[in-house]
């Protein structure tokens, strides 16, 4: 015990004395967490506050683009622009700019929209009508309507999910008024007075959220952010841990210590020891972020009410994980070149993995096999049971198991390797 | 005797030749015995087998009894290192750094030993500065109680003095022939001839892995012709050759 208390007190002045190692450990972590919350909040919030600036461009001069222009306007997301100073601008111009990367997007809607559409369906119901011997006076044209596209032009940084997201909305924006006008022709054939279409929905939709204590819990972006990102500060002691050890090796130090009377594992019990204790002070400084500073950024604040206990267990194992990872990649590599950008970068492949940025769900299917045997996943999956699932210890304890098991290979793997190298 | 070579050999994998090849050698008790040879001849191998940080491919040894292929824990215990790094945290000062591995090695009055011996190599003022900010000579002295700490009945230096400047090298083979005085053998490298002549007992030249010649530096120099110290003995065994390798 007393050559564990003094590896942990070394390897704790090692690492008190390396600001570059102790701004990784701890001051990333929490601009990373507080950075990505903000960002995301802005997402889930709709961004109320910051609007997207958009083009459209209205050939039509009718009713549907009058309605699309208020249905952008009352989403709350967008800033619709039409016109530069006194000039209208054209689908040219728009395109222009949207390339350019002035605006976000474009919407271009074609001309004759309005009466081109009402023309369509007045066609469709009348020959309905008639197909049931409701015989009315023809009231619309019977000139051949040519099919009318909206195009949309996005800035070429636009990411994928924005756009795709952007084009369901409009979609079912045209859809919806493409609904009415068939419903009101309907109305206005059938002249009668009473609705029969009725505008609002028939079929909608209610997300059912988890109740705990007689609450329902509705998960924010700091529920899931908070989580994911301790997690992939805790990843990030692969570095200072990996360094240490090369740093030993070319010191010579590790030359000392395996002169020593004792096992090459009190050596790697010391360094568990201390990196366990910078795990969970990082996961205590995040969740006290996610509690006490959010709230005072405007962010939702975390709720762990109840659940420390478990997360703080959840956050020990990956510790356990992420410092197995660490002497791995520490024992083999030869120097400090290999060992920091492969551990950085390992690291944030590990995370792409595990789910913490796209989740494992929406990876095609072989990825989502990866993600199985991705600790960070298991961790994040953990973090997330106790969190949003309101799971019990038992249900973790499998997660957790892995993650253990994780760190007494990563062990024997560098132990046998350092035995090997010996013998070479 | 208080280590018994037997045909010890090592032969790296990447290597053609052996490094250390079939290498059979006794030393007492209380000497200070100096394996001397140029670069490449196998010295910090053999010293690096000995101390249990390579292993090797054939052959074997015993240390005050212990035999290497079962008792590798107790030689551990036994012996002391001084490599030829500096083998120091230089983060951490003189005091944390001998702390930590006189803890290591479970050193009794650790506090009062540490203080001791800094005070004894002159360095108790600065031992709480790190060692980063120590000059050569200074870390050298500190290297050297971190292998002493313990006060082992074997000490295995390799290249102790070098880069030192006259002073520091002086205190050091004082300290040395006191620690040797009070029981420990010491196992040497060194290119320093003239140093070895004075300080060793015993010496044993290598080279190309192989015990050339071995004794008392007077009994060699005595025994080579025109040999006036053991630089010559060295010379007229190795050659005057260049021995680069990579």
């Amino acid at each position: 015990m007393r050559k564990i208390l003094a590896s942990v007190k070394k390897e704790s002045l090692l690492l008190l004395r390396d600001t570059g190692a102790l701004i990784i450990l701890f001051v990333m972590p929490l601009a990373l967490i507080i950075a990505v919350t903000i960002i995301q909040q802005g997402s889930f919030k709709s961004m109320s506050s910051a609007k997207i600036p958009i083009l459209l461009v209205d050939n039509d001069k009718g009713s549907i683009a009058e309605g699309i222009r208020k249905n952008l306007d009352d989403s709350g997301t967008f800033e619709v622009h039409s016109v530069e100073g006194n000039h209208t601008l054209t689908e040219a111009e728009a395109k222009d700019r949207v390339f350019k990367g002035k605006y976000q997007m474009a919407i271009v809607i074609p001309e004759r929209l309005s009466s081109d559409l009402q023309i369509k369906v007045e066609t469709k119901v009348d020959k309905i009508l008639k197909d049931v011997g409701m015989s009315f006076d023809s009231v619309a044209s019977n000139s051949q309507i040519q099919e009318k596209e909206i195009r949309l032009y996005f800035d070429p940084t636009t990411q994928l999910s924005f756009k795709s997201a952007v084009k369901n909305s409009i979609d079912k924006m045209v859809s919806e008024i493409e609904v009415k006008s068939v419903s009101k022709v309907f109305q206005e054939q059938l002249s009668d007075s009473v609705a029969l279409f009725s505008e609002e929905s028939f079929l909608s939709f209610k997300e059912i959220s988890p109740i705990v204590d007689n609450k329902v819990v509705i998960p924010n972006a700091t529920q899931h952010n908070v989580p994911a990102w301790t997690l992939f500060a805790i990843f990030f002691i692969v570095i200072p841990l990996s360094i240490n050890l090369v740093k030993e090796k070319g010191q010579g130090t590790l030359v000392r210590l395996r002169t020593l009377p004792l096992p090459y594992w009190i050596v790697i019990a010391g360094k568990t020891a201390t990196f366990l204790i910078i795990c969970m002070i990082q996961f205590y400084l995040m969740v006290a972020v996610g509690v006490f500073v959010f709230p005072l950024l405007g962010l939702e604040s975390l709720n762990v009410q109840g659940k420390l206990p478990l997360m703080s267990l959840v956050a020990l194992f990956s510790g356990f994980a992420a410092i197995g990872f660490g002497i791995v990649l520490g024992t083999v590599s030869k120097t400090q070149e290999q060992s920091a950008p492969f551990g950085a970068t390992s690291v944030v492949i590990l995370a792409a993995i595990g789910g913490v940025w796209v989740p494992v769900f929406a990876m095609p299917k072989f990825m989502q096999l990866v993600a199985g045997f991705s600790p960070m996943n298991w961790g994040l999956n953990a973090f997330y049971d106790v969190l949003l699932r309101n799971s019990s210890l038992v249900d973790i304890l499998p997660r957790l198991a892995l993650m253990f098991v994780f760190f007494i290979v990563m062990v024997c793997i560098s132990i046998v390797y350092d035995e090997k190298k010996r013998a070479l | 005797m208080i280590i018994r070579i037997n045909k010890l050999s090592k032969k790296y994998k990447s290597a053609e030749e052996y490094s250390v090849n079939e290498l059979t050698l006794d030393i007492k008790q209380g000497d200070i015995y100096g394996l001397l040879g140029p670069n490449g001849a196998g010295k910090t191998t053999l010293i690096s087998m000995l101390c249990g940080l390579l292993k090797p491919t054939s052959g074997d040894f015993t240390i005050n009894g212990f035999y290497n292929l079962t008792d590798a824990k107790e030689i551990r215990k036994i012996i002391g290192v001084v490599p030829q790094e500096y083998a120091l945290y230089p983060s951490l000062s003189a005091k944390e750094n001998l702390m930590y591995f006189g803890n290591m090695y479970g050193v009794d009055n650790l506090k009062l030993k540490v203080n001791q011996n800094l005070d004894r190599l002159g360095l108790l003022k600065y031992a709480n500065k790190p060692i980063e900010t120590f000059s050569g000579g200074m870390k050298r002295r500190v290297n050297l109680i971190a292998g002493l700490l313990h006060q082992p009945k074997v000490l295995f230096l390799d290249e102790p003095t070098v880069g030192v400047d006259l002073q520091s090298k002086n205190v050091i083979i004082d300290y040395l022939k006191e620690c040797n005085k009070n029981g420990t053998t010491l196992i040497y490298t060194s290119h320093h001839l003239i140093e070895a002549q004075e300080f060793c007992t015993q010496v044993a030249i290598m080279d190309c892995g192989r015990i050339l010649t071995k004794g008392s530096p007077s009994q060699l120099i005595s025994e080579t012709t025109h040999a006036r110290n053991l630089e010559d003995v060295f010379l007229s065994l190795v050659g005057k050759e260049l021995r680069d390798y990579a």
